[in-house]
């Protein structure tokens, strides 16, 4: 009489298992005893033995295959049997009492038929996820995608996204690792009291609304007067010599969208502060509109990077050759500051110098600091 | 309207787009034919063939009695005979007086002459409700139509599309019912150039997204985008894919999109029971049931004939904020 083979129900947590190999094919002569197949349980692989003598006439669950326990899984019987009786049944019989078998009932308990949309139910057979861990928060608890969440593993969302680089980009590299690996570069700080520099604005904009004077006029204004004075930082480092440069090219980093552009401001030296304000307006609504020819964003010897109107305290620029300096200029914040023994309210501002010390010093720069500082200080006179 | 404008123009109105795309047509072929009623001396109720009588002649541009049956009729027999007529009606809402012609010989007279007749004619207009038109003259029939085999069905809602889509309907070899919408005759938008067509059948993705799957075809898809960028606010990427063909059905598409996802939205103007929608989501439950996180949500027109007071109408078609709702239910956000 044919014997039903079954996944069996090796431990008491195993509820399926994997037909790892059969060990008889199919037309195979088995006695009791034989070794079928290794089953793959929760916990380790083990041998599922014949419980009948016979042919092994069906595999029914090719290798590889997980099954839930109490799954025919192969027919035993007679080589001229007729099987199509157990092939075509569902239940499994009684007939091996030594394998506990439970019955397709129970291998669906209540509590694993838990509601659970279509699209959980794939997913968690794709990743291998028991919904008996998933609480649902559908309609009726159904487990819907959303639940599943944190057993997902991330794969399926990229974390890294790979974006071109931009022409823009791409001389931003060039420029900023050209400068920032050979140039030997140190910073120097010094706070500044803007009152006064606050003041000029102030009054500009009362006098001229449509064009007033802002604080990169100021210090562009008083780049110029302090590099008019330390020359040595107006500047450049060219091999066998230092080059000195007459006149005074300021670079005013701009922000854009998709990178920054430095558009240069040519012979500050010799402008007035209303003169370089109406030139740097023109120049930088240029440059926002990507306008600018590249004779106009190259060549600066003193470079100024602004980021007060982030409210940066302060930070350290990258120095682009030829210049020999770069300064980058924090935010004007209201801060106590003790005059004569007494709490103020001061209107402080950081400036960092980042230097090339090829050719500037700490003292140099440290001098052309406390000059810059004295013509922002009192900026009336810019 | 000067017609040397039209050649190498990248913007059109969904007007421009068809009256381009008939004319081109027509110069193409000249077994082509537009017939209907006042196509010819008034241009057309909705002047979709201004200029038309003039170049082309009364011989092709054919006005005719208020006899939908009849001229629908006689043009089924002047394709069976050879030529490529286009009728238009001036509303499909008329085109209920020719359903016998359309349905009883138009889709049949293919299949029932085993292969050796064809009926290369379309049969197009608008569809859908306009503003207080009442209840006779506001109706989206096109479940109607995709119910007949031997029909194809099309309801194209941008300038492109209708320009690409109503040029492979005339070159089609069976009958096509082409559907479009009074609201959207002055809508703008990129037309290619030239002549190009659009395959019957295909659908489109008309926004990216990956959180819910918006299905909206003719007037409806500008709602379903409008819904989009109201759920864009919320953080929420909503694909808008638009079915254009109505029959045949580009299923591929709309589940590849659906399996995707797993929450759709079927949006359609038109009445609930055994609406476009309904087939939609059938369809889509036998391709893509096991990657659905829920039941599929449709956002109809009411069930029952169009209000006249406009407050009632507004009330009685589908609008974004409702396109929203159906994404937030299929989403599990309410």
């Amino acid at each position: 009489m044919a014997s039903r083979v079954i996944m069996p129900k090796l431990t008491d947590s195993m509820e399926e298992g994997v037909v790892v190999k059969w060990r008889k094919a199919e037309g195979e002569r088995v006695e009791s005893g034989d070794v079928l197949a290794e089953i793959e349980t929760d916990k380790a692989v083990m041998d599922l033995e014949a419980f009948a003598s016979g042919t092994l006439r069906k595999i029914l669950v090719p290798e590889g295959t997980t099954v839930p326990s109490g799954t025919l899984i192969g027919v035993i019987g007679e080589s001229d049997e007729d099987i199509r009786g157990i092939l075509a049944g569902a239940q499994p019989s009684a007939a091996r009492p030594s394998a506990p078998r439970p019955s397709p009932a129970a291998v669906a308990s209540p509590e694993e038929d838990k509601r659970a949309s279509p699209r959980v139910r794939t997913l968690a057979r794709e990743h291998g996820i028991d919904l008996k861990a998933v609480k649902g928060s559908g309609p009726g608890g159904r487990i819907i995608e959303r639940d599943l969440e944190p057993f997902l593993t991330k794969k399926e969302q990229p974390t890294v996204r790979e974006v071109p680089l931009s022409q823009m980009r791409k001389a931003i590299v060039r420029m900023t690792t050209q400068s920032k690996a050979p140039v030997p570069h140190f910073y120097v700080t010094i706070e500044v009291e803007m009152a006064e520099g606050l003041r000029v604005i102030e009054e500009s904009k009362k006098a001229a609304p449509s064009s007033p004077i802002s604080i990169n006029h100021l210090l562009i204004a008083a780049a110029a007067r302090a590099l008019r004075q330390h020359q040595g930082l107006n500047a450049s480092f060219a091999g066998e010599t230092i080059r000195l440069f007459s006149s005074i090219d300021i670079g005013i980093a701009v922000a854009l969208e998709d990178g920054l552009i430095v558009p240069v401001l040519r012979d500050c030296g010799s402008k007035t502060l209303a003169q370089i304000a109406e030139a740097e307006r023109a120049l930088v609504a240029r440059a926002r509109g990507r306008d600018l020819s590249p004779e106009e964003y190259t060549g600066a010897t003193f470079l100024i990077s602004n980021l007060g109107k982030f409210d940066v305290e302060s930070f350290i620029a990258v120095i682009l050759p030829p210049a020999a300096a770069a300064l980058a200029v924090g935010s004007v914040r209201e801060v106590p500051v003790v005059r004569d023994g007494r709490v103020e309210v001061g209107h402080r501002m950081m400036l960092t110098l980042s230097c090339d010390h090829r050719v500037i010093d700490g003292a140099v720069a440290a001098q052309f600091l406390q000059t810059f500082k004295q013509a922002l200080e009192r900026a009336r006179d810019l | 309207m000067a017609e040397s404008g039209w050649a190498g123009e990248m913007k059109a109105t969904y007007r421009e787009a068809l009256n381009q795309a008939l004319r081109e047509e027509m110069r193409r072929d000249d077994r082509v034919f537009l017939i209907g009623e006042d196509v010819a001396y008034y241009q057309g109720a909705f002047k979709i063939s201004k200029g038309f009588l003039e170049e082309f002649g009364s011989r092709r541009v054919v006005d005719t009695p208020i006899t939908e049956l009849g001229f629908t009729g006689l043009a089924i027999g002047a394709a069976m005979a050879g030529l490529r007529p286009v009728v238009e009606v001036m509303t499909f809402n008329f085109a209920i007086l020719a359903m016998d012609q359309i349905v009883n010989n138009a889709a049949k007279i293919r299949y029932m002459s085993g292969g050796q007749l064809s009926v290369p004619i379309v049969i197009r207009g608008p569809g859908s409700a306009a503003h207080q038109l009442a209840a006779q003259h506001s109706q989206s029939l096109e479940a109607w139509f995709c119910h007949v085999p031997g029909l194809k069905v099309v309801a194209p809602a941008t300038p492109h599309d209708a320009k690409g889509l109503i040029k492979s309907a005339i070159r089609d070899e069976n009958p096509v019912i082409f559907i479009e919408a009074q609201l959207l005759y002055p809508m703008q938008g990129e037309i290619g150039d030239g002549d190009y067509t659009i395959p019957l059948g295909v659908a489109e993705v008309k926004r990216p997204g990956t959180d819910v799957t918006l299905i909206a075809y003719s007037k409806m898809l500008l709602v379903a985008l409008e819904a989009a960028e109201k759920l864009a606010q919320e953080g929420i990427q909503a694909e808008v894919v638009d079915p254009r063909t109505l029959r045949p059905l580009d299923l591929t598409t709309l589940a590849a999109s659906a399996k995707k996802t797993g929450k759709v939205v079927v949006v359609e103007e038109g009445w609930p029971f055994a609406g476009l929608g309904a087939q939609i989501a059938e369809s889509l439950y036998r391709q893509v049931f096991d990657y659905l996180d829920g039941p599929i949500v449709r956002v109809t027109g009411r069930d029952a004939p169009m209000p006249y007071a406009r407050d009632l109408e507004d009330a009685a078609i589908p609008d974004a904020d409702q396109v929203v709702a159906a994404a937030h239910q299929v989403l599990y956000r309410t």
